[in-house]
């Protein structure tokens, strides 16, 4: 059973992207560094609300700390500077008067390594809604926690243990734990770093199916290693290298015509 | 579609043979490598086992007596006229009778007859000096004993239960005698002639040894004469030797002293300490009064020898003799020494107990936990999640890491100058104690708490922080939680390591010697470890088995808290 | 353009440009072969043609193989999509380009008993010349990745519609003049159309060279000057 999007529903559905969506999260002339490392140089790029965008380029190309900037994770990095302009519908981010806490509640990450919380499966969805005072009582927070676990194809197989450890869980099981646990906060954009990369192949097909479910609700940033995962669940891509965002647009385009022969060739994998 | 494109691998460089006979010599050679490193370990491993092994079974034997005493069980008259000679039945008057009295009393008639002042003397050196408490206890618990006669464990003194305890001071006994012995009288100086030549072999042996020390100093005179000394001054070893020669060869009676071993012979009842010898008689003092002058017949008296010198032993022959005498009738019982954990320290080893270092160690622990868990968990975690790396709180880290390489008595003495001279604390309180180990094993703590934090993998951080809580409560919810097991751990072990520490409470004066148990924190108090230290100084022979015990207490107590380290990492791991 | 870090599958990708170049070297020598047995009346060379177009037919399912087991295996993007998608396309239009060299050959062998008047072939020959040099330029454009030259003979198909055109007024006025003249100008009429469809197919190619190099399909309608469907000769005999 093949769990990959069916290409012809792929076709239609870049087809209707063509019509341009209104931007999410723009950021303009972004450069970020490590101390005296330049990490991304003038980095301009416009994200589309309620699509994914995918994010690829060699390692060390700057594409995970863009996507790091995206929810303010680099302010835990002590030597990281930002520079520019990154606006989430319009709102500087990096305004001082915005508190960073509150941003990453509305801009939920999941992260490479699946890394659900040493604690039950209803604690890990139930911790964000806890802590951000989702609910106002037990039964509102059984609510989102089943929500969140359907939301993220998970609840038919663990419903009958959410007091079970999530740690217990298979890796496939673990991440959509942690989409799940990241739904449950209800976030306007949904950041992936590299979400599949330490799962099996069925587990990352659970997953781009997930997406391709959740970009309705939300905005997904993806960034990956794998050109076919980027191909297949994103509608639009965009290539970075050596801290450049080298080229950007229609996933189809990138794809088959790239313009840049930087992107040519690494996506071709002829890169030296 | 081949994959193969590059050019053929050089033929030049050369594959791992089987069979061949380098490679299998290089086979052997890691063999045999490998074998000799599997060697090296398991001599390790048995060397350090071997010493672990002997040290524990040295400490046990030596202090598992300890956790024994000897005590004279026997009938006693609570006699009211002793304690309550006025017969006024309130509990002051109770509490100040002579109970003494009352157990010497007891002894007595245990063994009746012992009327000469000497003897009395050692024989009532049998009890301990705190024989009658016990029986004080029983009597204002219960004053209705008065006058009436109980059966009772009376605490025998240090040197009976060591002499009691110890296996080398044993006497051997002669039972099958060959000749019947007439005793001359039943007290005082005796002679009792033996019709066979019973004494023979002992005369002999003793002979013998007049012999060797005849030989022995011949040898030194001819060593000294061989130097060219003078011969006024061998003249006088000369003499001594042909006197040992004479002795050795003459018949007359041979007189012991307390340099040779001592020999006794227990006839009719009574017992006779020999003081001169011959094949077919001996002359001695009485020690227990004989019933009669009867001939006695052969088989039914005995010669019994102790080979130890009298001089060599804490305990003559006569109080020996009682003890054996108390010990024939069954009136001596060894039973757990409770009392050893219920009593504070004394000078009377019988009397000696940990309970107030014991109480003391407890109070100085308490006070260093109170400080310590919260101070240095609080301090690990601002240090390693939320100080800024700069060079102040560099500088801060590695004085911490030096803190916990200072010597112990260096916090001693800061404690003496801080807490006792600046703040002018109570010296010997467990409350300085307690401060004082706090320092000690507060870097201690500080460093396995901050192990333990950064154990805990970055992306739990991240899981948190990726779903909007903030640093402190990524902290607080999440990392600390999977970081206390590691945390306890370390708190665990810097407390045991508190627990065995001794140098730094001498310098703030917790080396005193105290009789009672303490009972707060700013009462003078000692530990367990300086306990030990105070005892293992004391030349009482019964003291070292005290501090062997004291000792096993002590190991008993530090492997009580690993184990509940261990419980406890345990339980925490299977929460998370 | 660099080297794949997989040697393997750039050797792969240089075998489909090979496989190409072999296949089209034996079409145009098809369609040269074909036209030579007609106009020389040699039936056993135009059975030799006929049979020569299983080679075509053989390279052609081998190209197919490959190109599946590419996709399967490489997975590839981007300028290796496009140059294995345009392999598969213009490996079947050279394909055709055999099978419609065959049908001149058969015609070829069936008509060669028959006398025809001199002047007939000059046309075709014509059209032959030309759909020849046309499969042999986009053949080297494809295998010189020049969009441009391919085009070129894009551009340049309409020459051989207009050749076509006149040649069928041509084998249309000779069947008027002389009836006994239709059976062999019915044949001569499909070897002219047959050779139309060469070109056609040609131009196929060249758009898909231009895909394969631009990414992009040629943008306009191509210039066609095929009108035989709409002409019609008022024969003597009305």
């Amino acid at each position: 059973m093949d769990m990959r999007p069916d290409p012809l529903v792929m076709m239609t559905s870049s087809v209707q992207d063509q019509a341009p969506k209104p931007v999410k999260v723009a950021a303009k002339n972004v450069n970020v560094y490590y101390g005296a490392k330049q990490a991304l140089k003038d980095v301009s790029v416009d994200i589309p609300v309620k699509a994914v965008t995918a994010f690829i380029g060699p390692s060390g190309c700057g594409k995970s700390t863009f996507l790091r900037c995206i929810n303010r994770m680099n302010d835990t990095v002590a030597s990281c500077r930002v520079e520019g302009l990154i606006q989430i519908d319009g709102k500087d981010i990096y305004d001082p008067a915005l508190d960073p806490v509150q941003l990453r509640a509305r801009v939920g990450m999941v992260f490479q390594k699946p890394n659900p919380f040493p604690k039950s499966i209803y604690d890990n969805v139930a911790y964000g809604p806890r802590i951000h005072g989702l609910s106002r009582s037990k039964a509102e927070l059984d609510e989102i926690v089943e929500h969140s676990l359907r939301k993220a194809s998970l609840w038919e197989e663990v419903k009958d243990r959410l007091k079970d450890s999530g740690t217990g869980l298979s890796g496939g099981q673990q991440q959509r734990l942690c989409i799940a646990r990241t739904i449950a906060i209800n976030p306007e954009i949904i950041l992936m770093d590299e979400p599949c990369s330490a799962l099996d192949p069925i587990a990352t097909a659970r997953i781009e199916e997930l997406m391709a479910e959740l970009r309705s609700n939300f905005t997904i940033i993806i960034v990956t290693h794998s050109m076919q995962q980027a191909a297949r669940v994103s509608q639009r891509t965009a290539f970075f290298h050596l801290g450049i965002l080298v080229e950007k647009g229609e996933t189809s385009q990138i794809f088959t015509n790239p313009t840049d022969k930087r992107t040519q060739d690494y996506i071709t994998g002829r890169f030296g | 579609m081949t994959d193969i494109t590059s050019g053929e691998f050089p033929s030049s460089i050369r594959r791992v043979e089987f069979d061949s006979a380098e490679s299998k010599a290089r086979l052997r050679g890691r063999y045999k490598s490998e074998a000799r490193f599997k060697a090296y370990g398991i001599v390790a491993l048995v060397i350090t086992t071997s010493f672990l092994l002997a040290l524990l079974t040295s400490i046990v034997s030596r202090g598992v007596p300890g956790f024994f005493q000897n005590y004279l069980v026997t009938e006693v008259l609570v006699d009211a006229a002793k304690i309550d000679p006025q017969g006024k039945g309130t509990p002051e008057a109770l509490r100040a009778g002579d109970y003494s009295a009352v157990a010497r009393a007891a002894l007595a008639d245990a063994i009746p007859g012992i009327n000469e002042r000497q003897l009395k003397k050692e024989l009532n050196g049998l009890l301990s000096s705190g024989a009658g408490d016990d029986l004080r206890e029983m009597v204002l618990a219960n004053p209705s004993l008065l006058g009436q006669r109980i059966r009772t464990p009376l605490l025998l003194a240090d040197q009976a239960d060591i002499f009691l305890k110890e296996t080398e001071s044993a006497v051997r006994v002669f039972a099958d005698t060959r000749g019947s012995a007439t005793p001359s009288a039943t007290t005082g100086d005796i002679t009792i002639l033996v019709s066979g030549n019973d004494f023979a072999d002992d005369v002999a042996l003793i002979k013998a040894e007049l012999v060797n020390s005849a030989v022995a100093l011949e040898k030194n005179i001819a060593l000294r004469a061989g130097r060219g000394a003078s011969a006024e001054s061998l003249a006088d070893l000369k003499a001594q030797a042909a006197e040992l020669r004479q002795r050795a060869a003459g018949t007359a009676s041979e007189t012991l002293d307390s340099k040779t071993a001592s020999r006794l012979v227990a006839i009719n009842g009574g017992v006779v300490k020999v003081k001169e010898m011959t094949p077919t008689s001996v002359r001695g003092d009485v020690i227990v009064p004989l019933t009669t002058t009867a001939e006695a017949a052969p088989g039914t008296w005995q010669i019994r020898v102790y080979d130890r010198p009298e001089a060599d032993r804490n305990m003559n022959d006569r109080a020996a003799t009682f003890l054996e005498q108390l010990k024939s009738k069954g009136l001596i019982e060894s039973k757990f020494n409770w009392a050893f954990f219920t009593r504070g320290d004394s000078r009377e080893a019988e009397l000696a107990g940990i309970q107030g270092a014991l109480v003391g160690s407890i109070l100085t622990l308490l006070v260093t936990i109170g400080l310590c868990l919260p101070i240095g968990v609080l301090a690990a975690i601002y240090l390693e999640e939320f100080a800024p790396k700069n060079r102040f709180t560099e500088l801060i880290e590695i004085n911490i890491n030096n803190l916990a390489a200072v010597p112990s008595i260096v916090f001693g003495l800061l404690g003496l100058a801080v807490f006792l001279n600046f703040f002018g604390l109570p010296r010997s309180a467990p409350l300085v104690g307690g401060l004082v180990l706090a320092l000690l094993v507060l870097p201690t703590i500080i460093i396995a708490s901050r192990a333990a934090l950064k154990s805990v993998p970055p992306s739990i951080r991240e899981a948190a922080l990726g779903v909007g809580a903030s640093h402190q409560q990524a902290v607080f919810h999440h990392v600390l939680p999977l970081a206390m097991p590691g945390i306890m751990t370390g708190t665990i072990i810097g407390m045991a390591h508190a627990l065995g520490e001794t140098a730094p409470l001498l310098m703030i004066g917790m080396i005193a010697f105290i009789v009672d148990v303490p009972t707060s924190l700013t009462q003078a108090a000692t530990v367990l470890p300086v306990q030990i230290f105070l005892w293992s100084d004391l030349p009482e022979p019964a003291f070292k088995m005290k501090t062997a015990a004291a000792i096993l207490v002590l190991l008993a107590v530090l492997f009580l808290m690993n184990g509940i380290s261990i419980w406890l990492r345990k339980k925490f791991e299977r929460r998370w | 353009m660099s080297e794949h870090i997989v040697k393997s599958y750039e050797q792969e990708l240089s075998t489909l440009d090979s496989k190409i170049s072999q296949m089209g070297g034996l079409a145009e020598q098809l369609v040269g072969e074909a036209f030579d047995s007609l106009a020389s009346h040699n039936p056993t060379r135009a059975q030799a043609t006929v049979a020569s177009d299983a080679t075509i037919d053989l390279l052609h399912r081998e190209l197919e193989e490959q190109v599946i087991m590419m996709i399967a295996r490489r997975q590839p993007l981007a300028n290796d999509l496009r140059q294995v998608i345009s392999v598969l396309k213009v490996a079947g239009e050279l394909e055709r380009v055999g099978d419609l060299a065959k049908n001149v050959a058969k015609r070829a062998q069936t008509v060669s008993g028959e006398t025809h008047p001199k002047g007939l072939l000059t046309g075709l020959q014509h059209m032959t010349e030309l759909a020849s040099r046309q499969l042999k330029d986009v053949l080297d454009a494809f295998a010189a990745r020049d969009a441009e030259r391919a085009m070129v003979v894009w551009r340049k198909d309409e020459n051989l519609d207009a050749v076509y055109n006149s040649v069928f007024r041509e084998l249309l006025t000779y069947m008027m003049e002389d009836p006994r003249n239709i059976g062999l100008c019915s044949h001569l009429l499909f070897v002219a159309k047959n050779l139309e469809r060469i070109g056609d197919h040609t131009t196929n190619i060249a758009e898909t060279v231009n895909y394969m190099t631009r990414g992009t399909m040629p943008e306009g309608e191509r210039p066609k000057s095929d009108i035989t469907s709409s002409t019609l000769v008022s024969g003597p005999l009305r």
